[in-house]
C-alpha cells in the first residue's frame, strides 16, 4: 500500500516535469543557448542599432499601451453595471461579453476584415485594414472580457455600504466613485490591464491578419525571420528579446495581483438596485457596437453573395470543396483540428490534474515550483512555444518534426495551465468540513479522497478541458512555427491563408470557415462554463 | 437503540492550540439515551471538545472512550460517532438523498435497504420526498434537518450536534429545538449537544453541563443547574440576571445575605413584586415585557434587581413604589 501510493506520488510529479521540461524548459532553453551564443549575442547587439527594428519595438510597445487603455475605458461601466445593478439577462450579457475573449485570434481578425469591407472602409482616404487602427480595434475586442471579468467581480466584491455612506454624508456619484470606490478598485484595474496589456504585447495572429506587411510587431517579425525567410539566427535574437520583455512583465503583473488578493474581502450584501434603463441603453450600445458589430457583419458577410449581394449559403457548401489554395479542404482542416483538439485536452487533463494534485497536496517545494513552472508557457508568447520548439526539437533523441502530434502536444502545454487555474482553486476550496463530515459518517481516508474531493475534481477537469480544447481549436500562433503536414493543416491556418488571398474570390470561404470556428468554440466554452459553474467548480482564467 | 454500556466517558481531557490551552482536564460523561447539553459562551472551546470527541482534534491528555474501551488512536471513521456541524457542511455535489446515503453506502449497505432508510431518515426530520432536491436550493432550516437525517441514517451511537440551530432565526429555532427534543427522546440516542442559548438548553437537555473558560464548571439536570449554578459564570451561561456583590460583613441593600464578602445570586423565579408594605421598599426603574410576560426593575437603594412581575400588576411604571419580596431559597451562595 505504502508502495503504491510513492509509486503514484513519482509518476504525479515526473509525468508532468518530463512533459514540461522536453516540450517547453528545453526549447526555451534552446532559444536562450543560441541567442546568447556566440553568434547569436552579435546579432542581439547589432539589433537596437537597426532602424527597422526600432520601429518594431515602438509599435509593439505603443500599441499595447493604447489597446490597453483604450480597453480599460471601454470596459469600466460594464464593469459597473454587471457589478453594481441587478437586470434581467445579467448572466446572459456577462456571458456574452466573454465570447470574444475565447473566440480564435484569426477569427477576429476576420471578423474585423469583413467589418471595414461592409463599412467601406477596407480601401480610400478613410482605409482601417492594415492600420494600426484596426490593431487597436480589434485587441479591445478581444479584452473587455478580461476587464469586465476581474475589475467586475471584484468591484462586487466590495461592501457597497462605504458608498452608500459616502452618499448619505452628502457625495454626489461621481464623488463617491472618485474618493470611495476608486481607491479601493484600483489594484484590480491594475491588475487587469497588466494582463491586458501583456495579451497585445504578445498578440500574434490578429497583428497578422490586419496589420499586414506594413504593421509588424515583435511576435509577427520572429514569426517572418523564421518560416518566411529561414533566417533563424536574427528570429531567435527577435524571440529573445520578446522573451525577456514578457519576463519583466509577468514580474509586474504578479506584483500587482498579490496587492490585490491582500485587499479582496469578500461581503454578504443585499441585492444590487435596478439598473436604470439609460445605463443599461448606454452599456448595452458601447459593448454592442464594440463586440457584436464585427461578429454581426461577419455573419452576415459568411450568408451574403460576393459583389451583388443577396442570402445565400453557397459559402458553407464550399467549405468540403479544395481550392487550389489549400492542401485538404477546409472541412478536412477543421476535422484535423477537432482531433487535435481532443488529443490537446485529453494530454492537459492529464498533465494538468497530475500538476494539480502534487500543486495542492506535495511538498512545498516541489508545490511551489510546479505552480510556478506549469504556468510558465501561458505568460510566455505562443511564438515563443512554437519558435523554441522549432528550433529545439529537430534533432535526435528529441527529433519530432516527422512527428504530427507535436501541434497537440504545444496546444495541450498552451492548455495546462488553463486546467490548473481551475483545478487547483476546487481542490483548494474543498471544504474540510466536508472530509471531516465524512470521516465522522464512517468514511476512511482513501474513502473520503474517492467520494469527496475526486467527484469535485472531476468537474473541474471537464471544465478545464472544455477550455483546453477551445484554446486548441484556435490555436494559430504556436502551431503556425511547427512543422507541416500539408494533409494536417488546422483550421485557424486554413483560415489565415483564405484571408491573405487579395480579392473577393475566396472571401465567401473564409467567411464561412470563420464563422463555423467562431461557432465551435463559443458553444463549446460557454456550455462547459455554464454547465461547470452549477457546480463546486472555482477558479476563473 | 439504547446500549447496555456504560457510554461516552470523558477523563481529563486537554486540548491546545500552538501550546495556548483550549481545555483542560475537561470530565464529561454520557450515558446511552441520554442527552448532555455543553452550555457556553462562544470560544469557551465547546466546538473543539465535540471535535476530540469526533478524533477530529487531537488532544493534547487525556481520553475519550465509548463503554469503557479507550478510543485514543481510534480514527473518526471507525468511532461511530455522528456530527453535525453547525453550518451543515453539506456535500454539494450530491443530492439530498446521496448526502443522507453517504454513512450507508460506505458501510456498503444495498441500494434498496439505502433508499428505504434514507425514506425513513427524511421522515424523521419532516422532509419526505426531498431525495432529489439539490442542496443549493434547500433553506436554512431544511439544510439543517437533512444534515440532521444524514448523521441519523448512520446510526451512530453518539449523536454530536455542534450549535446546529446557531444560524436560523429566533422562531425557527424554537421550533426545531422542540422536534429535535422529542426526536431524541424518541430514538433513545446518547446525545451531546453544544449551544450557547440557554433556553434551548432546557429544552433538551437531560443534564446540562456548563463550560467554563477551559473546563467544565457546573454539571447536573436542568433543576440542579438552575436551582444552584455554582459559579457566577456559570449563574451566567444559564440566565441568571440578579447577581450581588457582598460587603465584607456579606451585607447588601437587601440586607445581610451571607455569612462575609462574595457574590450571591437572587432567583428571579423566587422574587416576587407586591404593594409597598410588602417585603423591601423598592422603586421601579423600568418594565420591559419577554414573550408577553413582564419583568420589572426595581432598585432598592444602589442595587438593580430584575423580577417577573404578577399578571395583575402589570399597569406598573417607572418611578411607582413596590416592595421586593424574596421567597424560600431566592438566595444563592455563588463561588468565583
Amino acid at each position: 500500500m505504502i508502495r503504491l501510493r510513492a509509486a503514484l506520488a513519482a509518476v504525479a510529479v515526473l509525468v508532468p516535469a518530463a512533459f514540461l521540461g522536453v516540450f517547453f524548459l528545453y526549447p526555451v532553453g534552446s532559444i536562450l543557448v543560441r541567442g546568447l551564443g556566440a553568434d547569436g549575442l552579435d546579432r542581439l547587439i547589432e539589433l537596437p542599432g537597426r532602424a527597422s527594428f526600432r520601429s518594431v519595438a515602438w509599435f509593439t510597445l505603443w500599441q499595447a499601451v493604447v489597446s490597453t487603455v483604450l480597453t480599460v475605458v471601454v470596459a469600466l461601466p460594464g464593469a459597473h453595471l454587471l457589478a453594481r445593478r441587478r437586470f434581467r439577462g445579467r448572466s446572459l450579457l456577462r456571458a456574452a461579453a466573454t465570447v470574444p475573449f475565447v473566440l480564435p485570434t484569426v477569427v477576429v481578425g476576420g471578423a474585423f476584415l469583413a467589418l471595414f469591407e461592409r463599412l467601406g472602409l477596407a480601401d480610400g482616404p478613410l482605409r482601417l485594414t492594415r492600420t494600426a487602427w484596426a490593431i487597436l480595434a480589434a485587441h479591445v475586442f478581444f479584452n473587455v472580457a478580461v476587464v469586465l471579468r476581474t475589475v467586475g467581480t471584484f468591484w462586487e466584491g466590495l461592501d457597497p455600504r462605504a458608498v452608500e455612506q459616502a452618499r448619505v454624508l452628502g457625495a454626489s456619484p461621481a464623488q463617491a466613485f472618485r474618493w470611495v470606490t476608486w481607491p479601493r478598485l484600483w489594484p484590480a484595474v491594475a491588475a487587469a490591464s497588466s494582463i491586458v496589456f501583456l495579451f497585445c504585447f504578445t498578440s500574434f495572429g490578429v497583428v497578422l491578419v490586419l496589420g499586414g506587411p506594413t504593421r509588424a510587431t515583435l511576435e509577427t517579425e520572429v514569426w517572418r525571420h523564421a518560416v518566411f525567410r529561414g533566417d533563424l539566427a536574427s528570429a531567435t535574437a527577435l524571440a529573445l528579446v520578446q522573451l525577456a520583455a514578457v519576463v519583466a512583465m509577468v514580474v509586474v503583473t504578479n506584483r500587482l495581483q498579490r496587492r490585490r488578493a491582500v485587499t479582496q474581502r469578500v461581503v454578504r450584501r443585499a441585492l444590487p438596485p435596478r439598473a436604470s434603463g439609460r445605463l443599461l441603453a448606454g452599456n448595452l450600445a458601447l459593448l454592442g457596437v464594440v463586440l457584436g458589430l464585427p461578429i454581426a457583419v461577419l455573419v452576415e458577410r459568411s450568408l451574403t453573395r460576393a459583389n451583388v449581394g443577396g442570402f445565400t449559403l453557397d459559402h458553407y457548401g464550399a467549405l468540403a470543396d479544395r481550392v487550389n489554395l489549400l492542401p485538404v479542404s477546409a472541412l478536412g482542416a477543421l476535422r484535423n483540428s477537432l482531433v487535435f483538439a481532443v488529443v490537446a485536452a485529453g494530454l492537459a487533463v492529464l498533465v494538468g490534474g497530475l500538476a494539480s494534485v502534487v500543486v495542492v497536496h506535495g511538498r512545498r517545494a516541489v508545490a511551489r515550483a510546479f505552480d510556478l513552472g506549469m504556468m510558465l508557457p501561458l505568460g510566455a508568447s505562443a511564438v515563443t512555444v512554437g519558435f523554441g520548439m522549432l528550433i529545439a526539437l529537430d534533432e535526435p533523441p528529441l527529433d519530432f518534426r516527422s512527428s504530427r502530434w507535436l501541434v497537440p502536444v504545444a496546444h495541450a502545454l498552451i492548455g495546462v495551465p488553463f486546467v490548473m487555474r481551475i483545478v487547483v482553486p476546487t481542490l483548494r476550496g474543498i471544504d474540510v468540513r466536508l472530509r471531516e463530515a465524512a470521516a465522522t459518517l464512517g468514511a476512511a481516508p482513501a474513502r473520503v479522497r474517492r467520494e469527496i474531493d475526486l467527484p469535485i475534481a472531476a468537474r473541474a477537469l471537464a471544465v478545464g478541458a472544455g477550455f483546453s480544447f477551445a484554446v486548441s481549436l484556435g490555436e494559430f500562433g504556436a502551431t503556425s512555427f511547427l512543422p507541416r503536414h500539408p494533409d494536417r493543416l488546422t483550421a485557424p491556418l486554413a483560415l489565415f491563408r483564405l484571408l491573405s488571398q487579395p480579392g473577393q474570390a475566396l472571401r465567401g470561404q473564409a467567411m464561412a470557415l470563420a464563422v463555423v470556428l467562431m461557432l465551435v468554440t463559443a458553444v463549446s466554452v460557454l456550455a462547459i462554463e455554464g454547465w461547470g459553474r452549477r457546480g463546486t467548480v472555482r477558479g476563473d482564467l | 437503540m439504547t446500549g447496555s454500556g456504560t457510554g461516552l466517558e470523558i477523563r481529563d481531557l486537554s486540548v491546545a492550540f500552538d501550546g495556548v490551552p483550549v481545555l483542560s482536564g475537561v470530565d464529561l460523561t454520557v450515558e446511552p439515551g441520554e442527552v448532555v447539553v455543553l452550555l457556553g459562551p462562544s470560544g469557551c472551546g465547546k466546538s473543539t471538545l465535540l471535535r476530540a470527541v469526533a478524533g477530529l482534534e487531537q488532544p493534547t491528555s487525556g481520553r475519550v472512550s465509548w463503554d469503557g474501551e479507550d478510543l485514543t488512536g481510534v480514527p473518526t471513521h471507525q468511532r461511530g460517532f455522528g456530527l453535525v456541524f453547525q453550518d451543515h457542511a453539506l456535500f454539494g455535489h450530491r443530492d439530498v438523498a446521496g448526502n443522507v446515503e453517504f454513512g450507508l453506502r460506505v458501510a456498503g449497505i444495498a441500494a434498496e435497504a439505502r433508499a428505504h432508510r434514507v425514506a425513513r431518515s427524511l421522515a424523521l426530520v419532516g422532509l419526505d420526498g426531498f431525495e432529489g432536491r439539490r442542496v443549493d436550493t434547500l433553506s436554512g432550516g431544511e439544510a439543517q434537518r437533512v444534515a440532521l437525517a444524514r448523521s441519523l441514517a448512520a446510526a451512530p451511537r453518539l449523536l454530536m450536534l455542534d450549535e446546529p440551530l446557531g444560524s436560523l432565526d429566533r422562531s425557527l429555532r424554537e421550533r426545531l429545538t422542540a422536534e429535535l427534543g422529542v426526536l431524541l427522546r424518541r430514538l433513545g440516542l446518547a446525545a451531546l449537544h453544544v449551544t450557547h442559548d440557554h433556553d434551548e438548553a432546557f429544552a433538551l437537555a437531560d443534564r446540562i453541563a456548563v463550560l467554563g473558560a477551559d473546563r467544565v464548571d457546573r454539571i447536573g439536570n436542568p433543576d440542579e443547574v438552575w436551582d444552584d449554578p455554582g459559579t457566577v459564570h456559570a449563574a451566567r451561561c444559564l440566565g441568571h440576571e440578579n447577581m450581588v456583590t457582598l460587603d465584607d460583613a456579606g451585607g447588601c441593600a437587601l440586607g445581610r445575605l451571607g455569612d462575609g464578602p462574595g457574590t450571591v445570586l437572587l432567583r428571579a423565579d423566587r422574587l416576587s413584586v407586591g404593594s409597598p408594605d410588602d417585603g423591601v421598599a423598592a422603586v421601579v426603574a423600568a418594565t420591559v415585557r419577554r414573550s408577553g410576560r413582564t419583568v420589572a426593575r426595581v432598585v432598592v437603594a444602589d442595587l438593580e434587581v430584575r423580577v417577573p412581575v404578577d399578571e395583575s400588576m402589570r399597569d406598573l411604571r417607572a418611578g411607582d413604589p413596590v416592595g421586593l419580596v424574596m421567597g424560600h431559597g431566592a438566595v444563592v451562595t455563588l463561588r468565583g
